[in-house]
């Protein structure tokens, strides 16, 4: 399974695409692709935003999908979903600890 | 220290704005990412995992505290309170936002400071030794030589798209302070028999994957030749490195692939073309450059001597300081002061806008205000009156930044790794914080003595793991991490490049090994005066291989 992932223009920020065609800023709203042909659309959808300048370096990862939570295979995209493993004050993390 | 002149007020504040234009035109989509990008990266920033990442320029390490401020003040209002001092003598902003990159430039050029060609394949900050024109054994201080390359090198019509990254080094004394040796360019101030300065030259020095160590191409180039020998250099590079492939294309692997005979042939035969050009160095050039580092005017402080015995006996933590933390200045009522921010289970390097704004302070008050970089990520300040020690150790405590550990096990060097660069494989600061608290009591650091551990989060090598006494490069296997340890190398004089010494060890294990490294050390040194350095160069691998892989020894 595979979601859609980028950098935000304008600040950086780690971002998904999620349903809607929306860029979200939490791994857990985005859209997982669970078969070839929602990876091709992604693919698409890819291409598509790599005309516009909102976001770059768009890449598809792959995931897996555990009761009912996202996870990235790779810890490289977790720390990305989290932020830096050292400092769990900053990043989404921070975010997440504060809204709950 | 140098003070910009109009001309150079003006190339900032120019530059400036270039690039807050450029930033508006990619906002607004009328230049593409792909052209964007080698623009940004020529202005030092980068894109990373959570965030850009800014890395400003402090030329040869040197700051003064208005500078320091200023930098602290960036760190409190456009990113997230703290900042990361990295081994090209740099800061590095980890969260800042593109939108007000342009904003932070005008701030920097506000107190004489920018980020230009921090990034990009151009020549890169010039590093020099920390302790420049204060350390009591040096010849002459590199720091003006520094300079002239800094301003040759800035916006270089023919250098500015050279086939990568180009790094060079100054170091002014015997000992080398500023690895030379691992550096594109190193050079080595020094006097010849009748006196006259000029420089050792060594080429082809770096890390990555694949380390080298520089070869020495010129024993003495006298000092007005300085330009015109560094422009033949990087202009036969420009010409002949290899541009087909990113990982062959450094100029030490033209320097290995042409061989050194014939590649220094091609150099002094582009000096000797350019030897009698505008490159040349009048004497009156350097001497006006010089005269900007003219050191501090220094009162005699002679009551220092007295006092501090007096208060190192009242204060077993000023005494550890002292003597961990302090070196011989070339004045003897002074010292060089190193500022440790590698904080027992802190994060290598990093510094929040707090703890900038203090060193700032106390620069201004006690150290002529002068604040050094040091490649090895901490701070310094190179002349303290020893009279004003205890004052300034006593502010450092306040600020949390007087660890008594300059040199030491925990004193460790770490690239930013997987926790935040895009480049990495494994993470490198939870491994060094790790570390650092296992081995932080202090009395068991200085029974182990002098030991550099160096740790980097990819084969990249930004932590320098190549030239650690213990480098440990993080590596992914198999979708985990996983820490290779080597063993022997070394930055100074007498570079080394670390062996591998056996297999990898997870993130769980890699404490623990290092801990059999160390106790291995111990158990076989010929006395306490030997550090790990000797120790292993005597020994060899065979007794930490044994320690670690028993008769079970594989192949890493």
């Amino acid at each position: 399974m595979k979601v859609l992932t980028a950098n935000r223009l304008i600040d950086g920020e780690a971002v998904w695409l999620a349903p809607g065609d929306i860029w979200a800023e939490t791994l857990d709203a985005a859209d997982v692709a669970q078969d070839k042909a929602a990876e091709d659309l992604l693919e698409l959808a890819a291409r598509r935003w790599a005309q516009k300048n909102e976001v770059v370096d768009i890449n598809l990862i792959d995931v897996v999908v555990a009761g009912g939570v996202i996870r990235p295979t790779r810890l490289r995209e977790q720390i990305r979903a989290d932020g830096p493993t050292n400092r769990r004050d900053l990043g989404k993390q921070a975010r997440r600890l504060v809204a709950a | 220290m140098y003070r910009y002149d109009e001309f150079d007020h003006a190339f900032v504040t120019a530059r400036v704005a270039e690039f807050s234009d450029q930033v508006q035109r990619r906002l607004a989509g009328e230049i593409t990412e792909d052209q964007f990008k080698p623009l940004r990266l020529m202005n030092g920033v980068y894109l990373q995992l959570h965030a850009y990442m800014l890395r400003v320029a402090i030329p040869y390490g040197t700051l003064s505290s208005a500078q320091m401020r200023m930098l602290a003040h960036i760190a409190r209002t456009y990113d997230k309170g703290y900042g990361h001092f990295t081994t090209s003598q740099n800061i590095q902003y980890n969260w800042p936002a593109l939108a007000d990159i342009p904003a932070v430039l005008a701030d920097l050029a506000s107190v004489e400071m920018h980020a230009i060609q921090t990034s990009g394949n151009c020549i890169r900050n010039v590093t020099a030794d920390h302790f420049a024109g204060a350390a009591a054994d040096e010849v002459a201080d590199p720091r003006p030589y520094g300079e002239i390359l800094r301003q040759w090198s800035s916006v270089h019509p023919e250098f500015s798209y050279l086939p990568r990254k180009f790094k060079i080094a100054v170091t002014g004394a015997e000992r080398d302070r500023a690895a030379i040796q691992v550096h594109d360019i190193g050079l080595h101030l020094k006097k010849n028999e009748k006196g006259e300065l000029g420089f050792a030259v060594y080429v082809g020095g770096g890390q990555g994957r694949t380390p080298m160590i520089a070869k020495k191409i010129r024993d003495f180039l006298p000092e007005a030749d300085l330009l015109s020998y560094t422009t033949a250099i990087v202009r036969v590079y420009n010409l002949h490195g290899r541009r087909d492939n990113k990982f062959k294309a450094r100029i030490k692997i033209l320097v290995h692939e042409t061989g050194t005979e014939e590649l220094t042939g091609w150099i002094e035969e582009e000096f000797a073309a350019v030897k009698e050009s505008e490159l040349k160095l009048p004497e009156s050039d350097i001497r006006a450059i010089a005269h900007y580092f003219a050191p501090p005017e220094l009162p005699p402080r002679a009551e220092g001597w007295a006092e501090i015995a007096a208060q190192r006996k009242a204060d077993s933590g000023f005494d550890a300081w002292l003597r961990r933390n302090t070196v011989a200045h070339h004045h003897p009522d002074y010292a060089c002061v190193t500022i440790s921010l590698k904080g027992i289970g802190e994060v290598p390097g990093d510094a929040s806008d707090a703890q900038m704004d203090a060193v700032a302070d106390i620069a201004e008050r006690y150290a002529f205000d002068e604040i050094r970089v040091s490649h090895e990520q901490n701070l310094v300040l190179p002349h303290v009156a020893k009279a004003d020690l205890k004052a300034v150790h006593d502010a450092l405590v306040a600020a949390g930044l007087a660890t008594a550990n300059a040199g030491l096990i925990t004193d460790i060097i770490a690239c930013p790794g997987l926790d935040y660069c895009a480049l990495a494989n494994a993470r490198s600061i939870p491994v060094a914080q790790e570390i650092s608290q296992r081995f932080g009591a202090q009395a068991r650091q200085e029974e182990i003595g002098e030991l550099k551990i160096k740790i980097s989060g990819c084969i990249n090598a930004c932590g320098h793991h190549h030239v650690g006494h213990i480098g440990i490069l993080g590596v992914e296997k198999k979708g985990t991490e996983l820490y290779q340890i080597t063993l022997g190398g070394s930055g100074d004089e007498q570079t080394s490049i670390g062996e591998i010494i056996g297999r990898g060890f997870g993130p769980g294990e890699i404490t623990d090994a290092i801990e059999v490294v160390v106790d291995t050390y111990l158990a076989h040194r010929a006395g306490r005066e030997e550090t790990f350095l000797d120790a292993y160069r005597r020994l060899g691998p065979a007794p930490f291989k044994e320690a670690l892989y028993g008769s079970d020894a594989k192949a890493a």
